[in-house]
């Protein structure tokens, strides 16, 4: 009988260093065999590595705990969902059966959620680029449109002769929440006093109905006190130009920006210390709400939510290629997935576990793509056994920004799946061929080659 | 006499190099291979001493000796010029 083999390895002894990399063997080796059930084998036989794997299960949950944490403390939230983070169909007609509008920002967008079945009033407007057209459908189609800019005002008021309606528009706001950075390209500046001659425009222009204000302070924010500044602000802001220019705000839109449990490159506390609960977020929200507003006041309070959802519902597969030592020592895998799919790797290191038991002391490696460029690195430094070849690797949050930044680059794009609540997997996202690709190419017959085979 | 022949080796897989004061960890498998590399073995020996005490192709442990002698080298275990 012979021994169960171990990859041979060896490792400098040093003293005298803390190891910022503690916590032992314990985290270093998380093992994977299946996804909601189903093995991550058969899924990767079936639909080929690298693969993304949704979970409709965690995202009912992952919704459900927000909404919650939001409607036992405010009487009148409206939950819309952020297309940008996530626009496959499957996982829009999931949030939308759970309840949320659609936000939108851009006419793609717009025309994605029209054409999936969302009506016009169930829409979400936002951006700085709204072209004429869009603005146009969008305003007969009844969507809610939160203003960027002057000139859109002045668009808007174009669009209102021409269709001879009063459009009910929310502008956007951008303000000192007191964190770092201050987002201010987007909407119109609060302590500058832009945001009130946004309102002086509006109301002199007699053209448009100001009923809504918008803000959307940073993008995965830990401190919930921003939210709390954001909504103290706000509401400060509506009741001044209800009293000023006679603009009752009916909706406050605060954004979204809650962060999910991925850990931030250049944050070394694990996601589950550093992030706050989504309960905490509602906590202050509302609290600021509720102790701003006046008596009896519940103007509709808007949360654009969308990696706080969607992120820890999606898991990318990919499987080992080859493994290589750098000239410094440090072990690197090459894998078959690369930033080409996998945008976020840029800010986070994800959760990274295997398929199967691997033995052997984990040792810093690198996690390189499979793409002909520099750049195209997974993870820089990642606790793993040795590998053998053909291991897959589960990696996860990857649900948000992924499968829309996505990009057809030197590898063709791979298959999505969704599992359902019931354990069925499908194909929500069919993997790309050379068709995809030449599909919109156009070959000037000049040039075509006439090499023989 | 070569760099590896001085080297100190417990059964437990410590390793102590001498010449320059530092200490190693291997594993079971590595500590294997030290010891015949230590008595002189070629790579193919090692290889097929591998194959034959352990449950592994004779593939998968010959790409796993480049990379663990790598890793000697990149340690200063081994002499550049003294190949084994």
């Amino acid at each position: 009988m012979k021994k169960p083999y171990e990859k041979p390895v060896i490792f400098k002894l040093k003293t005298g260093f803390m190891n910022k990399f503690g916590g032992g063997s314990y985290f270093l080796k998380k093992v994977r065999s299946e996804i909601e059930g189903i093995s991550v084998d058969e899924l990767v036989k079936e639909f080929g590595s690298p693969l993304f794997v949704f979970s409709e299960r965690k995202l009912r949950q992952k919704f459900r705990e927000l909404k919650n944490a939001f409607t036992l403390r405010y009487p009148n939230v409206e939950f819309s969902w952020s297309y940008k983070t996530n626009y496959l169909d499957a996982i829009c007609a999931i949030l939308h059966d759970e309840g949320e509008t659609a936000e939108v920002v851009s006419e793609f967008e717009y025309e994605k959620a029209r054409r999936l079945g969302v009506p016009g009033n169930k829409i979400i407007y936002n951006g700085p680029y709204k072209p004429l057209d869009s603005l146009r459908v969008a305003v007969r189609e009844g969507a809610r449109i939160n203003v960027d800019h002057f000139e859109e005002i002045a668009d808007l008021e174009q669009v209102a002769d021409e269709l001879g309606a009063k459009p009910r528009i929310g502008i956007r706001l951008n303000m000192d929440t007191g964190i770092q950075p201050q987002w201010s390209r987007f909407g119109f500046n609060l302590e500058s006093g832009q945001a009130i001659d946004a309102v002086k425009r509006i109301a002199a222009g007699g053209k448009l109905e100001l009923v809504g204000l918008h803000c959307h302070i940073g993008t995965f924010i830990l401190e919930p006190r921003a939210y709390e500044q954001e909504v103290k602000k706000m509401v400060e802001f509506a009741y001044r130009i209800e009293e000023e220019f006679g603009f009752k705000i009916e909706y406050l839109d605060i954004g979204g920006g809650f962060p999910s449990k991925n850990r931030l490159r250049g944050i070394y506390l694990p996601p589950d210390v550093a992030v706050p609960s989504v309960d905490e977020f509602a906590e202050g929200v509302c609290n600021a709400l509720l102790s701003s507003l006046r008596p009896g006041d519940y103007p509709k309070l808007i949360l654009e939510s969308g990696r706080a959802i969607v992120d820890e519902a999606g898991y990318l597969i990919t499987t080992v290629h080859a493994a290589k030592r750098m000239p410094n020592g440090r072990k690197a895998y090459v894998v078959d997935a690369g930033v080409n799919i996998l945008f976020t790797a840029f800010w986070y290191h994800f959760n990274v576990e295997l398929d199967r038991e691997v033995n052997g002391p984990a040792e810093p490696c690198i996690l390189y793509g499979p793409l002909c460029m520099n750049i195209d690195v997974v993870d820089d430094m990642v606790q793993l056994p040795p590998l053998p070849r053909g291991t897959r690797l589960i990696l996860s949050p990857v649900g948000a920004y992924n499968v829309t930044q996505w990009m057809q680059f030197i590898r063709y794009r791979p298959n999505v799946v969704l599992i359902g609540e019931n354990g069925e997997v499908e194909l929500i996202r069919e993997a790309e061929d050379l068709s995809d690709i030449v599909r919109r190419e156009r070959l000037p017959e000049r040039l075509e080659l006439k090499w023989k085979d | 006499m070569g760099k590896l022949q001085k080297l100190a080796m417990s059964d437990e897989g410590f390793i102590f190099d001498p010449e320059t004061g530092s200490s190693f960890t291997v594993n079971q498998t590595g500590l294997f291979i030290l010891k015949l590399l230590k008595e002189g073995k070629s790579q193919e020996e090692v290889v097929e001493a591998l194959t034959e005490e352990f449950d592994v192709s004779r593939e998968e442990a010959a790409r796993d000796l480049i990379d663990f002698l790598e890793q000697l080298r990149l340690n200063g275990l081994l002499r550049e010029e003294k190949s084994v």
